[in-house]
């Protein structure tokens, strides 16, 4: 719903820069795993999970703060989930009866364990995606067995995202050079510009789509979209992935053995 | 409405995986998906644009477009749900809106139902015939809107995140209004193809298809998430899935390992916490290895 056309690859040469991209998607699907599997209230086990997080973004030279800026996003799921105090059922700890609420003590638990884990998931993902280039995400995407067609469709958007991002910009700026200011007509005039420049937006669109389909008939394609990448998994890889393993079971053990 | 990562507990998410892979499987046999490649990503990069292109509503809000009933309109729902998917992949590969266990469920909102939705609505209001396009439009988009909010906040309150009570009216009362300007974009924008370029609104021929497989699995899908808020205990699922890490404690008990007392025959707790971390830890990194090696061998 938030229009935000920057993207999240921040360069760099530190060694989660250099990590093979495949071994770091499985690192941060296994971190995001781990932290949904963490039952309610291991506090502990989540420290450890924020620990790793911020080790890795500070050991790769990112800062330690990279992968907090990023987890704003999230803020209006979790106002939603700040209202679990009240509607879970439980020991109370505070009431105020006369306004009919009260807060519960696994309801605090449970919203404190929901938005840390989030916050942590928030991280993990923006450590990925701030250290791997976005064809490399694709290669990665098509080695653990997406299906090629989506990968390649994934491929071809990205392309021409800020190509076009570009025409509606100046589309913007037209709007904007032929209007004299002040209130306009109504809101219903506003979104039959808005809605007819979409229109117009499409039609180009629909034209380029076309002017590229025969582009790339003529110089062979068959249907199939083929990445070049030579990358080998390297010792250094395994070792990263089996680390993190470790440190994923070593928590969540944690997590289980003091429940 | 992109769900992040972590507000979604763990079994709901991965039945969302479920749905959605099915739904893409059907979409992508129907589609003709090869042919239509570059069709479709430079139309979802048209969504995306499209998503910039807005104009001031009331109060410094402004309204503009998620693009998935116009999607439906202009390609068919099959097709238009495979450039939605390819939008809000990259807005969560890219962009980082909405997370990465989650977006089965977010591909199912705003991919598949919100298409199917707009779809839906507009074919039954006759707007392909020519009759009432701005209007199908306007309720096409709006009601794709508002059926991809419910869904939403049916998925939030089957996590056990917030009570269904509280995030179903808020969910819709917000998307009410973000819909308005959804559907008036998406009315002026049929309008506007109707009078400059009408045979973009006739559908190609194959672009629809049939929709029953996408129906039975929306519904499931529905059905799933109502099951547990419907029953006698509104945080079913919640409790399945506790049951179902107790399960794993018993196993892990019945191996020698429990609640913090842990290995048989060791009589110090924090020696039995050790070494129950040692296992874990353990156990784990041998995936990592077999994990590593199934990598290797991909390579060829």
């Amino acid at each position: 719903m938030h229009i935000h056309l920057a993207d999240q690859y921040h360069p760099g040469g530190g060694w989660l820069h250099r990590l093979d991209p495949r071994v770091k998607v499985v690192i941060c699907l296994g971190f995001i795993l781990t932290a949904s599997l963490l039952p309610p209230g291991s506090w502990l086990s989540l420290a450890g999970l924020f620990l790793i997080a911020l080790g890795a973004a500070w050991s790769s030279g990112l800062g330690a703060t990279f992968a907090l800026r990023r987890s704003l996003i999230a803020l209006p799921f979790a106002l939603a989930a700040l209202t679990l105090p009240f509607t879970t059922p439980g020991e109370r700890l505070l009431e105020w009866p006369a306004l009919g609420l009260a807060v519960s003590r696994p309801g605090l638990i449970q919203a404190g364990s929901l938005l840390l884990r989030a916050w942590l998931a928030v991280q993990a993902a923006a450590l990925l995606l701030g250290t791997t280039r976005f064809r490399e995400l694709l290669w990665a995407l098509e080695a653990v067995r997406v299906p090629a067609v989506v990968v390649a469709l994934l491929g071809l958007t990205y392309r021409y995202i800020f190509l076009l991002a570009d025409e509606a910009l100046h589309m913007l700026r037209a709007r904007r050079a032929r209007s004299p200011g002040g209130r306009g007509p109504g809101i219903r005039w506003q979104a039959r510009g808005a809605g007819g420049m979409v229109g117009a937006l499409f039609l180009r669109a629909l034209e380029r789509s076309q002017r590229v389909h025969a582009a790339m008939l003529s110089r062979g394609y068959d249907g199939r979209a083929r990445i070049l990448q030579t990358r080998r998994l390297l010792p250094a890889d395994t070792l990263a992935l089996m680390l993190a393993f470790a440190g994923y079971g070593g928590l969540i053990a944690a997590a289980l053995a003091a429940v | 409405m992109h769900i992040p990562d972590g507000f979604l507990s763990l079994p709901v998410a991965l039945v969302g995986w479920g749905l959605t892979l099915a739904l893409l499987a059907a979409a992508l046999r129907r589609a003709n998906a090869a042919n239509q490649l570059p069709l479709m990503g430079v139309l979802a990069a048209f969504i995306f644009a499209a998503q910039a292109i807005n104009f001031p509503v009331a109060a410094g809000t402004s309204g503009h477009l998620i693009g998935a009933a116009l999607a439906a309109i202009l390609l068919g729902p099959w097709r238009g749900m495979l450039t939605m998917t390819a939008v809000v992949s990259v807005q969560a590969l890219v962009f980082q809106d909405g997370g990465l266990l989650v977006l089965g469920w977010n591909l199912f909102n705003m991919a598949a139902l919100a298409c199917f939705t707009g779809d839906l609505v507009y074919r039954r209001l006759g707007a392909p015939q020519g009759r009432r396009a701005g209007a199908a439009g306007f309720l096409a988009g709006w009601l794709s809107v508002m059926a991809a909010a419910a869904a939403t906040s049916l998925q939030l309150a089957a996590s056990g995140t917030v009570a269904l009570r509280l995030a179903l009216p808020a969910m819709l009362g917000v998307h009410a209004l973000i819909g308005v300007g959804e559907g008036l974009i998406t009315a002026g924008a049929v309008a506007f193809l109707r009078g400059v370029q009408p045979t973009v609104l006739a559908r190609p021929a194959g672009a629809s298809g049939d929709r029953r497989t996408a129906y039975l699995l929306l519904g499931l899908g529905l059905a799933l998430v109502l099951t547990p808020l419907a029953s006698a205990s509104p945080d079913g699922l919640q409790r399945v899935a506790q049951q179902l890490a107790f399960d794993v404690k018993a196993e892990v008990a019945g191996t020698g390992l429990s609640k913090g007392y842990a290995l048989s025959g060791v009589s110090s707790p924090t020696l039995a916490t050790a070494l129950a971390v040692a296992l874990g830890a353990a156990l784990l990194a041998g995936l990592g290895w077999l994990i590593s090696r199934a990598l290797a061998r991909g390579e060829s």
